[in-house]
């Protein structure tokens, strides 16, 4: 730009000393954002370097074989058996589980604190979710084995207390809250217009729920489940604790399991650094790893598509 | 009450909490005719129109006083149905709202609440989409992207579509609170002639903030001012010859 009148020359210092500022802060902004991306690289890379002296000796789909079998002797020095069948079945299960009992509570529960509590039980309810979040996971395992597992020996028939249907239980309760609070979040940001329109026609509370906010609200009822399953799959010390940690495909809800989560959480300890054994765990993490970005990405697929769907 | 009137308002009131936003108002709005209701900001129209099929109450903290006779019933009672009542009174909003659902399901919205499964079967819906999209004239524009989302189309035509949407429940009354203040020219002069067409078969009752709109479009008019009722004439009288100083006042311009 030329500078032709002092004031033009005035303006032009002005906003290039803006841009002084302004650069280096936009930068940072920058890297910021990266760095997240940065991070998960480095995290899967870390993981990788510490798994990677095992991965060419590991039979991956062989009678021992480690997506094919149940034979789990990572401690072994001579004939080690590295199969992980019955953690990622244990896994998947727990979660279902949880699922089943959290999606729909925590949907309920949105519905209930955002359409129909006034606002003062608003604030308590909020509260009391926020509480629920904070609980630390083991804690839930103390209440999993101390409050649950005699519930189920009882009730339930089961020969053990802790087993896949107490980790299920647990981990639904755990997810819950997460599940609340982004389905009410997402509930919340329906517009009022949508609920006046469809009360002007006549319709009830009810038909307001399902008839108009589900559909409003969808992609973010969508993304409170899919992190709830991302939760609940990623947890360790609480379903360590409640589901008995033992190696075996489960065939009834009350029989014990043990998941990905927990065989490392529980064998990290004993094994030597740098040992197959604990390669073994890092091959483990490395697979929970893509399991849980997996979902992460289908969840933002999913929700994506649904925007788009609804946008154009 | 006498034969002609749609909805007879008797000293009515309406407090929102402490704050009484219609002072005991009276005035009874012909069947068959454009009634305006006209008046500063904040003087009760919204209010009062809200009240005709009480959808002011999802606020908590509103309570009322007095009458308000629809089809022979006051509609204040504890035991009219709102639902039923909100079959018969159809509302009109200032911000086109289509549900964010697909076109076809915005038009068979109420048929579906408020009849059983068993009397609308897929073909009387059909039936129904196709004569309330011709009687707003978007028939021709949509009938092949019937299941697009209504709050994809233009925002003329989602008003259009908020009033179709009303029709498959044959309403007696269609409230609108300023139905054309999200429109351009053009959109508010083809809502207008929809409206004028309407008045055939329904009563309507019409919040404007446009002198030139109540003038053009309605036959009688209802001045307020800080929730009261000052004056209720026909339209041509109240612009050429209105009664009271205030109106005067607010038609020439001076409450703004
Ligand atoms: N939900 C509410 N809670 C409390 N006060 C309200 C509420 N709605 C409206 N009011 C008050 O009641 C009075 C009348 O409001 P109303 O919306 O009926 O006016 P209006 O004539 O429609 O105004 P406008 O032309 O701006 O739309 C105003 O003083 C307003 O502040
Ligand atoms: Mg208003």
């Amino acid at each position: 730009m030329t500078e032709r009148t002092p004031s033009r020359g005035w303006r032009a210092a002005l906003s290039s000393a803006a841009d002084w500022i302004e650069k280096p802060i936009e930068a940072l902004i920058r890297a910021c954002g990266w760095s997240s991306i940065v991070l998960v690289a480095a995290i899967f890379c870390f993981v990788f370097w510490y798994a990677a002296p095992l991965l060419p000796h590991i039979d991956w789909f062989g009678t021992d074989g480690f997506f094919t079998s149940t034979h789990w002797h990572a401690k072994e020095r001579e004939g080690a058996t590295y199969g992980v069948l019955a953690m990622i079945v244990g896994n998947f299960a727990v979660a279902l589980v949880a699922m089943v009992i959290a999606i729909p509570c925590g949907l309920a529960a949105a519905v209930y604190i955002s359409e129909f509590a006034g606002p003062r039980s608003k604030e308590w309810f909020k509260v009391g979710i926020e509480i629920l979040a904070a609980i630390p996971s083991i804690v839930w395992g103390f209440i999993a084995i101390t409050m649950i597992g005699p519930l189920l020996i009882k009730y339930a028939g089961a020969t053990m207390g802790t087993n896949l249907l107490n980790g299920g239980i647990v981990l639904g309760l755990m997810s819950i809250p997460l599940i609340v609070s982004l389905a009410e979040d997402s509930l919340r940001a329906v517009p009022d217009s949508f609920r006046e329109a469809a009360m002007a026609l006549g319709a009830n509370r009810w038909e307001i729920v399902y008839r108009v906010l589900f559909p409003a609200a969808r992609s973010g009822l969508l993304a409170a489940c899919m992190l709830g399953v991302g939760r609940a799959i990623g947890e360790t010390m609480a379903v360590l604790l409640a589901t008995g940690n033992k190696n075996q495909i489960p065939t009834s809800l009350t029989d014990p399991i043990t998941t990905l989560t927990a065989t490392i959480a529980s064998e990290m300890g004993d094994a030597e650094a740098g040992s197959p054994h604990s390669q073994s765990l890092f091959t483990i993490g490395l697979l929970l790893l893509v399991i849980t970005c997996a979902i992460n990405l289908t969840a933002n697929l999913v929700i994506r598509g649904n925007k788009r769907a609804s946008s154009n | 009450m006498q034969d002609g009137v749609s909805i007879d308002i008797r000293d009515y009131s309406l407090w929102y909490g402490k704050f009484q936003a219609l002072l005991g108002v009276s005035a009874q709005i012909k069947r068959g005719i454009i009634t305006s209701l006209i008046g500063p900001s904040g003087c009760g129209k919204t209010t009062l129109l809200r009240s005709f099929n009480r959808i002011n109450e999802r606020y908590g903290n509103v309570t009322t006083q007095g009458h308000i006779t629809i089809l022979g019933k006051n509609i204040l009672d504890s035991d009219v149905s709102v639902a039923a009542l909100r079959k018969r009174v159809g509302m009109v909003f200032q911000r086109p709202n289509p549900l964010p659902i697909s076109i076809y399901e915005n038009v068979v919205f109420g048929m579906k609440s408020h009849l059983p499964q068993a009397e609308r079967p897929r073909a009387v819906l059909d039936q129904a989409v196709e004569s309330a999209l011709r009687e707003v004239s978007l028939w021709d524009a949509l009938k092949d992207g019937l299941d697009r989302r209504a709050t994809e189309l233009t925002l003329e035509q989602q008003q259009k579509l908020c009033i179709a949407r009303l029709l498959p429940l044959k309403p007696d009354i269609i409230l609108m609170d300023e139905p054309c203040s999200a429109l351009d020219a053009s959109g508010i002069e083809r809502i207008e002639e929809l409206i004028t067409e309407l008045k055939r078969t329904f009563t309507i009752v019409m919040v404007t903030h446009n002198m030139a709109q109540a003038r053009r479009a309605s036959d009688e008019c209802i001045f307020m001012l800080m929730g009261e009722i000052i004056e209720h004439t026909p339209t041509l009288d109240m612009f050429m010859n209105p009664q009271n100083s205030k109106t005067a006042a607010y038609i020439e311009g001076r409450y703004g």
